[in-house]
Formats: C-alpha cells, structure tokens, sequence
C-alpha cells in the first residue's frame, strides 16, 4: 500500500519535471495519470490496487459517524424513557482479526455503538468482552457487530 | 451571513448541549458504573462534536476561513473519549466495582477468577 503510494508520488514528481512546470495543479494532474498507470500495471504487484484500500478506509469513516448518531439515539431513549427499563450483561465475543491495530478499532468501533461498550480484551486478543445496556438476544448482537464492523476492517487490512 | 445558516448552526449548537443535558441525566439515573460509562462516553461525544461543528461553521461562514485548531479538536475528542470510556469500565470491573443487580450475564467472571488465584 505504502509502496504504491511512494511509486504514485515518484510518477507524479516526474511528469513535473517533464513538463517543467512547478505548481500544485501539475502535481495533481501528474497524480491523476500515475494511478491510471498503477491501475493498468496493477497485477505487478502482490497486493492489490491501493485505491481501493483509501475507498474501503472512508467507507469504515462513514460507518463510525452513522453508528454514533445512531447510539445517540439509543442512549437518549434508555436515558429518557420514564420508567427505567434496561437489561445489562457482560458477554464474550470471539473475533478473527489478529493485528494489535485491528483490534483496537474494532474496539473502538463497538463502543461507539448502541448500547455497548468493550470492558476488556483477553491476554490472546482471541475475545473480547463487552458491556451490553440493553440485551435481549446476545447472538443476535454478536451477528451484527460480525457482520457489519469485522467485515469492514477485514477489507481494509486484506 | 444569510438567516438559512443562522438557524442551521443555532440547531446544531442547540442540540449538542441538549445531548450534554441528557448525558447529566443519565449520569443522575443510571444505576451502576458500566451505564453510567455508556452515557458519558457516546451522547458527550457527540454533544462537545456537535458543538465544535457548530463553532467551526459559524466562523467559516461570518469570516470565510476555516480554523484548524476546532478541526483537530473535533478529530482528538473523536478518537480519545471512547478509549477513556473502556479504560474506566475496565479499571471499574478490576477493582471490584459491583454490576448493577439486574445484570442478566457476566462472561468476564471467570477470567477474574482465575487471575485472582493466580495472584
């Protein structure tokens, strides 16, 4: 990824230089045609065309946001309701992700969530626990944040 | 400066500090540590964000810059409340902070356990 990128940096600095023109609008413009070049050659490389990892970065971004209002919401119902109506429990959710950094923004992400927040990870980054404020099926809840977060990460770090 | 962006920035402060007041509330009502945590840490997040976006466009609109110091802010508060939030209910379970009588499950019991005798 990081190396596409400083391959798409070198091609731009040389298209200013072929034209000789020194400007941002240059260099943007020599940016342009080294990622259609990267994209052309793309199958060179072991990983995969490095745009589609920014795309999959901002689309992580815009789940962070949809998921704050939405646990917002959520917590201002729980807050609000007159008569007190919670359910809280602490669960076990197994992951798959592995790197140290994955973990922490899936961790991240789930406590921005409704209604849960991560409480500890085990020793073996295997599990992690977390804090429900309103449970009613825990297998249910587990689905979601798999299917919805890890997917999401997975793309970016594949 | 046109009347549209002066209501659209008055609703957006307005309801970060209406998210603030409920955050207070919630605090007063809830019954233990762990919802407590779920309060402060997610609806004064997006009340102080809510806030700082509101600051950010009123003064992009009546000076026409943007203030970079009320972006990082809004980047740092973003990415820094959440982890104090586990950080808190994590040192809670650890020293013992009781859960609230009608907690239904409690995965975390057994690990504690076993890091007890192992002590």
């Amino acid at each position: 990824m990081s190396f596409q990128l400083l391959l798409n940096v070198v091609i731009a600095v040389t298209w200013m230089f072929l034209r000789g023109i020194w400007t941002g609008p240059s260099f943007l413009i020599g940016f342009f045609w080294g990622a259609v070049m990267l994209f052309v050659f793309r199958r060179f490389f072991p990983q995969r065309f490095y745009l589609e990892k920014v795309f999959a970065v901002i689309k992580l971004l815009l789940i962070f946001l949809v998921e704050l209002f939405k646990a917002n919401i959520a917590v201002i119902q729980d807050v609000l309701r007159p008569k007190l109506n919670i359910k809280p429990a602490i669960f076990a959710m197994p992951t798959k992700l592995e790197k140290d950094w994955e973990i922490t923004t899936l961790s991240l992400l789930i406590t921005l969530t409704p209604g849960t927040v991560v409480i500890d990870v085990s020793d073996d980054n295997s599990t992690l626990y977390i804090h429900a404020m309103n449970v009613d099926d825990i297998d249910e809840v587990i689905k979601d944040i798999q299917h919805s977060f890890e997917k999401a990460i997975m793309e970016v770090s594949r | 400066m046109t009347a549209i962006s002066d209501l659209i920035i008055g609703i957006i402060i307005l309801m970060g500090a209406l998210l603030t007041v409920v955050t207070m509330i919630g605090l007063i009502r809830l019954p233990d540590t762990y919802t407590r945590s779920h309060a402060a840490s997610k609806s004064a997040t997006l009340g102080v964000l809510l806030i700082l976006v509101g600051c950010l466009l009123f003064f992009w609109i009546k000076n026409g810059s943007i203030n970079g110091q009320l972006l990082l802010g809004i980047v740092f508060v973003f990415i820094t409340s959440p982890v104090a939030g586990h950080l808190l209910g994590r040192a809670a379970y650890y020293s013992g902070s009781p859960l609230w009588k009608g907690t239904v499950r409690d995965d975390l019991k057994e690990k504690q356990k076993k890091r007890s005798m192992s002590e």
